[in-house]
């Protein structure tokens, strides 16, 4: 991938770098000048583009690429989230896409010649009811036919495989059971950008930080490049990564989504020693907590649920979320919380993603991604990368085109209707 | 906290009310093709910027009422019964 050898991260360029105090390191990519013309352009230098233009250029040979990012790579929801990643599924379209983008972060680091830490310590979902039982075994059954794993655990295993989680009958939800998925687990999300974003840049893509896009430009039903902060820049085909703002980027060359931007918290506690060491949530109150390599305690839960761009959200969710959490774990009462945030979420009209073409020829679009875009960074770009090389869907993508909602072909994992911030 | 207007109650807490959404849409006639459907039940202009939204006192007066607020500084702008003649 990296043509000399010196410059490929092993023990030994650690060790050979260590002997000069680390002080020597190569710069990690290039930051150029932006060209007047490139064959494809991506929006948005967070983990899906970034990940899109590697693919691109290792698997289709289209490597006269640009990335365009208006602040810095990896600044937006790629840096934002609680670095989950699972395939637990149980619509066939989600669950071979999901499941794609799973086998491509096991593989990651190595592909990519850059740990993106990605550790495989298992999602376990808490089931509070018999009916939540009886759901659960129900989606284990299907995602063991699409060929992912599942088990389906009771309270007992539950209580030795989470000894600090409260597993009695007097807690406000008493745990049930839960279904586990072990290759679940976490990644570490800035990793994930930078790695993409080296070897993507090591095959000749020019990723261009501070470059805000103002304009699409389209003649006749092509579109034929952007208007940026850089100036113009021309281009055979445009593909948009913007989750959170595809809306504003979208409205550019006149078109309109099945989308809403919604604020969506997250927050960590203060480092501690591991005491959870797998992925856990709860349908309940809605909460997803791991615990960092750090030793931070990191959890979210719902949207603030009102249409947002604000990249910061409000105190109610904060507290919500919180007691969620400590319901689970009433051993992290005095545990202080050391910083909360926000991203901007794409929340598309069924909860699921969209990666398809645009109805303007040579615009691709990628976004809608909900709670869950981190997880799907690998099978997403390579989906779109896929796309745009051939100017049509892969199988792996095409139930996740836009047409769905004109035709009906609705991908709702909770069915619960056009309401976007229902998922 | 967001501080809400209800038209009848007045200034509340975020936390007795619940979000609807844009309330600008308007339902197209029965007799209407299948991209005006479309676009009633699917698509959202979604603005950075001032949005006109349902909220509902779910938690006092229960009545719907329309909301004035920016997205991107979630400052509210004004909120009004429904149908009054200031709201879009």
């Amino acid at each position: 991938m990296i043509k000399s050898v010196f410059k490929q991260y092993s023990g030994f360029s650690l060790l050979r770098n260590s002997l000069s105090g680390h002080r020597n390191w190569a710069r990690v990519w290039r930051d150029p000048e932006p060209k007047r013309s490139y064959d494809v352009i991506i929006i948005g230098a967070g983990g899906h583009g970034l990940a899109s233009a590697y693919y691109l250029a290792k698997l289709h040979g289209i490597k006269n690429v640009a990335v365009l990012e208006k602040g810095w790579l990896g600044g937006g929801n790629t840096g934002r989230n609680t670095t989950i990643v699972r395939s637990n599924y149980r619509q066939d379209g989600n669950a071979h896409f999901y499941e794609h983008s799973l086998k491509l972060w096991e593989g990651l680091s190595q592909d990519l010649n850059y740990n993106v830490m990605f550790s495989q310590r298992g999602v376990l979902n808490l089931a509070h009811s018999d009916s939540e039982m009886e759901k659960f075994s129900e989606r284990g059954n299907a995602m063991r036919l699409n060929g992912i794993d599942a088990e389906l655990l009771l309270p007992d295993q539950i209580r030795r495989e989470v000894p600090h989680l409260d597993c009695s009958q007097n807690t406000r939800y008493p745990i049930y059971g839960g279904l586990l998925q072990p290759r679940g687990g976490t990644a570490r999300h800035d990793a994930v950008a930078w790695g993409f974003a080296r070897a993507a840049d090591a095959l000749g893509v020019d990723i261009i930080q501070n470059c805000e896009v103002t304009g699409i430009r389209v003649q006749g039903e092509r579109v034929v490049g952007v208007d940026t902060t850089r100036g113009a820049i021309d281009a055979g085909k445009v593909g948009l990564a913007v989750a959170g703002n595809s809306s504003r980027l979208a409205a550019m060359a006149g078109l309109k989504l099945p989308i809403e931007s919604h604020v969506l918290q997250a927050m960590v506690s203060e480092p501690l020693k591991p005491i959870i060491h797998t992925v856990l949530t709860s349908s309940a109150s809605h909460v997803y907590i791991n615990q960092t390599d750090k030793g931070e305690v990191l959890f979210g839960g719902d949207l603030d649920l009102y249409n947002s761009y604000a990249q910061r959200g409000n105190l109610p969710r904060v507290e919500y979320v919180i007691q969620s959490v400590l319901t689970l774990f009433p051993c992290l009462r005095r545990v202080r919380l050391m910083r909360t945030w926000g991203g901007v979420m794409d929340m598309s009209m069924d909860g699921s993603p969209i990666i398809g073409k645009l109805p303007i020829d040579g615009l691709y679009f990628n976004g809608g991604w909900c709670y869950g875009g981190f997880k799907a960074t690998p099978g997403s770009g390579w989906c779109f990368a896929h796309t745009i090389a051939n100017d049509k869907p892969h199988a792996l993508n095409e139930p996740l085109s836009l047409e769905r909602f004109k035709s009906g072909a609705l991908l709702d994992e909770n069915g619960a209707g056009a309401f976007p911030n229902a998922h | 906290m967001l501080v809400i207007r209800c038209p009848w109650c007045g200034e509340r807490a975020q936390i007795e009310f619940t979000y609807r959404g844009d309330a600008t849409v308007e339902r197209p006639d029965l007799e209407a093709n299948s991209d005006e459907w479309y676009d009633y039940v699917y698509t959202r202009d979604n603005p950075r910027g001032e949005h006109t939204e349902w909220w509902h006192h779910t938690g006092g007066c229960r009545k719907w009422f329309k909301v004035r607020r920016n997205t991107w500084t979630h400052e509210i702008i004004s909120s009004e019964p429904p149908g009054s003649p200031d709201s879009d």
